[in-house]
């Protein structure tokens, strides 16, 4: 009887193999990814295990933490004036993960950064609790309230830049949400309504959403006349009939009303606005060299500031569909941050620098683990033509559509945009103004700003009488700290 | 032709057992140096737990020591008295299980997690208890049960109380989807099924060896294969039948699988036929599909093996998924005693799922070492099945040691997501006293048989007929 005896041991053996192979599977192979499962509390639970790191404006802590007494988390995360900043910051919810710099740096502020670890073992030995790092953003706080009021209860975005560095400055988005509301355990509800919110609060517009550039895309447009040499001089008149044709089409190029613009100059056209010479720019340029010049201002692409920026589009398209999107108003879209790359980056005379919004992180005992190194991103135009369209772009603001943008002994540069939309353009219009503020010090601020329209404004919805004294007061505020 | 001639070089010495007539060493000191460190690695963790989870050395820490050591030191009194051959390991890995079940049991206590729950009590002071208990009827077991073989007469005895405990539950109401409790009001319930396995061994062990002859030898060749007859299916028909029926009425897919598997590893030793393997495995394989066929039961367990992490979806229980992520979150070194979230799984944590805590607290090392000290016990008792002398004591020990390595196959497998969980109990380790009663129950049956293998033949009376049988050379 031994030999079935022994077999038996051996099929014994072989079951205990078994669960043995299946435990190296699950707890070696398989470890990770069951381990930050999405399903997996114990992620929720280590981030809120104890206080998490803070995110820093100017100085000053724009989150917190408070105890929350529950079991499965002891901390709960607080914003302080949470409307405001969270384009900024996003959420950090204990049932709804998180978002943005909570997302993307949640590492550093938990505390489970790989270059956080020398601090988790000296804490570990001297008996202390794990504690979370800081993020310390390149925001401007007064910029960004300057910026948040201004928009009030109107929809829109604004994004500021400096456009030395890249550095954001401001990043505001109406309708706003308070992450606080949705950081506990029992917020469902409040989440479930923002969800339904049909003015989507939580959409970060500044970085999430597109519009039709409208007019403000003229100056890429201008950009592109001038680093082609298709046009040399801003002041040299164009060749530009009135009324033009749309090419392959019978359509004429309608104007905003009857302003100068047959054959006028590149400053008197984006003084004025004019529709037929910027349509025919684009038209005698064509598509591809269109597609290029708006590429090497960061179109399709999208841009990581960390927080990603979803791409601002210029197509390939069709003539007329070309011609008009060289005034902005066919399938272009752009993000309210990259109509701020533009403006920055005639500003800098040229020179693009890539957008950032996380300038330092900061371990718990203050040193800093990375400094962002401002980095260029591209140069979309010499810097003789940038001072050309500078100049143009001064004379919009001293005389033409965006005088409401006027600072004082300061000399600010702009364009307005109104952007229709909706079929047959039934959509509420909406104004843009992207503008620029120069100092002896360079220029220190570029500010760009959408907003949907109302129905109360409909027919008085100029870039110029809305979105202006936004930007105005944001280059305002960034012109106060720099002094 | 020549005559046949016998090997001429076969050394007439030739030891095939492990038995010899030398006094072989009664391992008992062995025994005690062992049994001291299944007391103190447990009393290293639950020191461990307390530290971790209230940064102070815990009070009761004393108690549970003593206990424990208490226990195991009557055990080792008892088998130096009346199993002085017994084999060395059992106890000390039985103890260790036991210790360690206990310390676990304790910590899943302090969670507040669980302690939120509705219908959670702190068990570990239960569980001490009975595992006092489960230690006196090791006691007895060793006492009143001067040899294994007496066993073998209450063959039909044994079947009877088996057929008791099996059909019992049916009775009672069903408790979390099975049938596997007897609820005495006002005394708690016990689950019978424990026993039972012990019980049906005996039964298996004694029919078996009166009709393995027939079973074996009666029998057609066909494809192969040797068939038996009709008449001699009728036994496996019958506890395949039985094993059915459970199944169906009771819910009970882990009792159903262990019996069966229990009774074809016992026919295989019996018989030595593979044939009965084969019709086992189909048996086992029809028996199971028709049942998912129309046992919604059992076809929720299969969907929730396959997918586990459906549970989030759907809404159904997460635990399965709740304890592949504690293994993962455990990784290889673990999070340390008290520091993981194994509470996580909620119902069943301290119980069925026991090991899912071995798997995050002390991480991939802290399983394999577990799953090595089962392995152990199982291979401790096929040895003794293999050194035992008498067939009954063969199948017994053999029937004993499979269910036993069958048993936690099926709870792992099913905790770890190899095979569909079929709630069964981890043995020792698992919050429950018919578990822990009966598992100390068949290691006192596997050392009474170790001992009784291992104790020393009494010195061959000179055989009258020893001088007679010659050589006889061509």
């Amino acid at each position: 009887m031994n030999k079935p005896v022994r077999r038996i041991a051996i099929f014994c053996g072989l079951l205990v193999l078994a669960l043995m192979i299946r435990d190296n599977w699950i707890q070696f192979v398989q470890a990770d990814e069951l381990k930050s499962n999405k399903h997996n509390r114990r992620v929720t639970i280590a981030r809120y295990s104890q206080p998490r790191g803070n995110i820093i404006v100017d100085g000053q802590a724009v989150t917190g933490s408070q105890e929350t007494g529950g079991i499965d988390f002891k901390y709960k995360r607080t914003y302080k004036n949470g409307d405001m900043w969270a384009p900024v910051t996003g959420y950090s919810s204990q049932v709804f993960d998180a978002n943005q710099i909570e997302k993307l740096e949640d590492k550093v502020l938990t505390g489970d950064d790989d270059r956080l670890f020398f601090n988790r073992t000296v804490d570990m030995i001297t008996g202390k609790g794990k504690k979370g790092g800081d993020v310390i953003t390149t925001l401007n706080s007064k910029a960004q309230e300057a910026a948040f009021k201004g928009l009030g209860d109107k929809k829109g975005a604004v994004a500021a830049l400096d456009p030395r560095t890249g550095k954001i400055l401001a990043l505001a988005s109406t309708p706003s949400y308070d992450p606080s509301k949705i950081a506990g355990a029992q917020d469902d509800k409040a989440w479930k309504s923002l969800q339904d919110d049909k003015n989507q609060p939580m959409l970060n517009r500044a970085l999430r959403q597109t519009y039709p550039p409208g007019s403000t895309f003229k100056v890429v447009t201008a950009a592109a006349a001038l680093e082609n040499g298709l046009y040399k001089d801003v002041d040299s008149k164009t060749d530009s009939p009135l009324p033009w044709i749309l090419p392959d089409t019978r359509v004429a190029l309608e104007n905003e009303g009857s302003i100068p613009c047959k054959d006028a100059s590149l400053r008197v056209a984006l003084q004025y606005s004019c529709n037929t010479v910027f349509g025919k720019v684009s038209a005698d340029l064509g598509n591809k060299k269109m597609m290029d010049t708006a590429e090497k201002f960061g179109f399709n692409k999208p841009v990581d500031t960390p927080v990603r920026a979803v791409p601002s589009v210029y197509p390939k398209d069709n003539r007329p569909q070309n011609a008009m999107a060289g005034i902005g108003q066919a399938s272009n879209r752009a993000t309210p941050l990259q109509m701020a790359m533009v403006a920055a980056a005639v500003a800098n005379n040229g020179k693009l620098m890539e957008p950032y919004m996380v300038d330092k992180l900061r371990a718990p005992n203050l040193n800093v683990i990375e400094h962002h190194q401002p980095k260029q991103m591209n140069q979309p135009l010499s810097a003789e033509n940038a001072q050309k369209l500078q100049s143009i772009m001064e004379t919009v603001v001293e005389k033409g559509t965006g005088t409401a943008a006027q600072i004082d002994n300061v000399k600010v540069g702009g364009k307005t945009g109104t952007a229709q939309h909706g079929v047959d353009n039934s959509g509420n219009p909406y104004a843009w103004f992207i503008s620029y503020a120069k100092t002896d010090n360079g220029s220190p601020v570029a500010v760009a700003v959408v907003i949907e329209g109302s129905e109360t404004v409909r027919d008085d919805i100029a870039g110029g009488k809305l979105a202006a004294p936004i930007a105005k007061s944001v280059m305002q505020a960034v012109l106060a700290t720099e002094k | 032709m020549s005559p046949i001639s016998p090997m001429p070089n076969m050394p007439n010495t030739t030891n095939t057992t492990t038995i010899s007539t030398e006094g072989a060493p009664s391992r008992r000191n062995t025994e005690l140096a062992l049994l001291a460190f299944a007391v103190l690695i447990p009393c290293f963790a639950y020191a461990n737990v307390g530290l971790a989870m209230d940064g102070e050395m815990p009070s009761g820490l004393l108690g549970y020591g003593m206990g424990l050591g208490l226990m195991a030191g009557v055990g080792h009194l008892v088998v130096r008295k009346f199993a002085k051959y017994a084999d060395p390991l059992l106890l000390p890995l039985a103890t260790f299980l036991n210790g360690i079940g206990l310390v676990i049991i304790w910590r899943l206590d302090q969670s507040p997690r669980l302690q939120a729950r509705k219908f959670f009590t702190a068990s570990a002071t239960n569980q001490l208890m009975f595992s006092a208990l489960g230690i006196a009827l090791f006691v007895a077991v060793l006492v009143l049960l001067k040899d294994h073989r007496i066993l073998q007469r209450y063959t039909y005895i044994s079947m009877v109380a088996a057929l008791i405990l099996l059909v019992a539950p049916m009775f009672f109401p069903a408790k979390f989807g099975a049938r596997i409790w007897i609820t005495i009001p006002g005394l708690g319930s016990i689950q019978p099924g424990e026993f039972a396995k012990i019980v049906l061994a005996i039964f298996f062990a004694g029919y078996l060896m009166v009709k393995r002859d027939a079973l074996a030898l009666a029998s057609r060749r066909f494809m192969g294969l040797y068939l038996p007859r009709g008449r001699d299916l009728g036994p496996i028909l019958a506890v395949w039948a039985f094993s059915i029926l459970i199944l169906v009425f009771e819910t009970d897919l882990g009792t159903s699988l262990l019996f069966f598997g229990m009774f074809v590893v016992m026919l295989y030793v019996a018989t030595e036929r593979t044939s009965w393997i084969v019709f086992g495995l189909l048996m086992s394989a029809v028996g199971a599909v028709a049942v998912s066929t129309f046992e919604h039961h059992v076809q929720e367990r299969v969907t929730a093996w396959l997918h586990p992490f459906d549970a989030f979806k759907d809404g159904s229980s997460d635990q399965i998924a709740q304890a592949l992520m504690a293994f993962g979150s455990g990784g290889v070194f673990g999070t340390g005693w008290g520091q993981g979230h194994s509470d996580l799984i909620g119902f069943a944590a301290n119980s069925d799922f026991i090991l899912a805590t071995v798997g995050e607290e002390l991480g991939l090392a802290g399983v394999m070492a577990i799953l090595l000290v089962y392995g152990l016990i199982v291979e401790r008792g096929v040895r003794t099945a293999l050194a035992a002398r008498d067939p009954f004591g063969k199948l017994l020990a053999t029937g004993l040691s499979g269910a036993f390595a069958i048993q936690v196959f099926v709870v792992a497998g099913g905790v770890m997501g190899l095979i569909p969980l079929t709630g069964m109990t981890m043995p020792f380790m698992a919050q429950g006293g018919s578990s822990v009663i009966a598992n100390w129950a068949l290691i006192a049956v596997l050392i009474k048989i170790s001992d009784t293998a291992r104790r020393p033949a009494p010195a061959p009376a000179p055989s009258p007929d020893a001088e007679m049988t010659q050589v006889v050379r061509p």
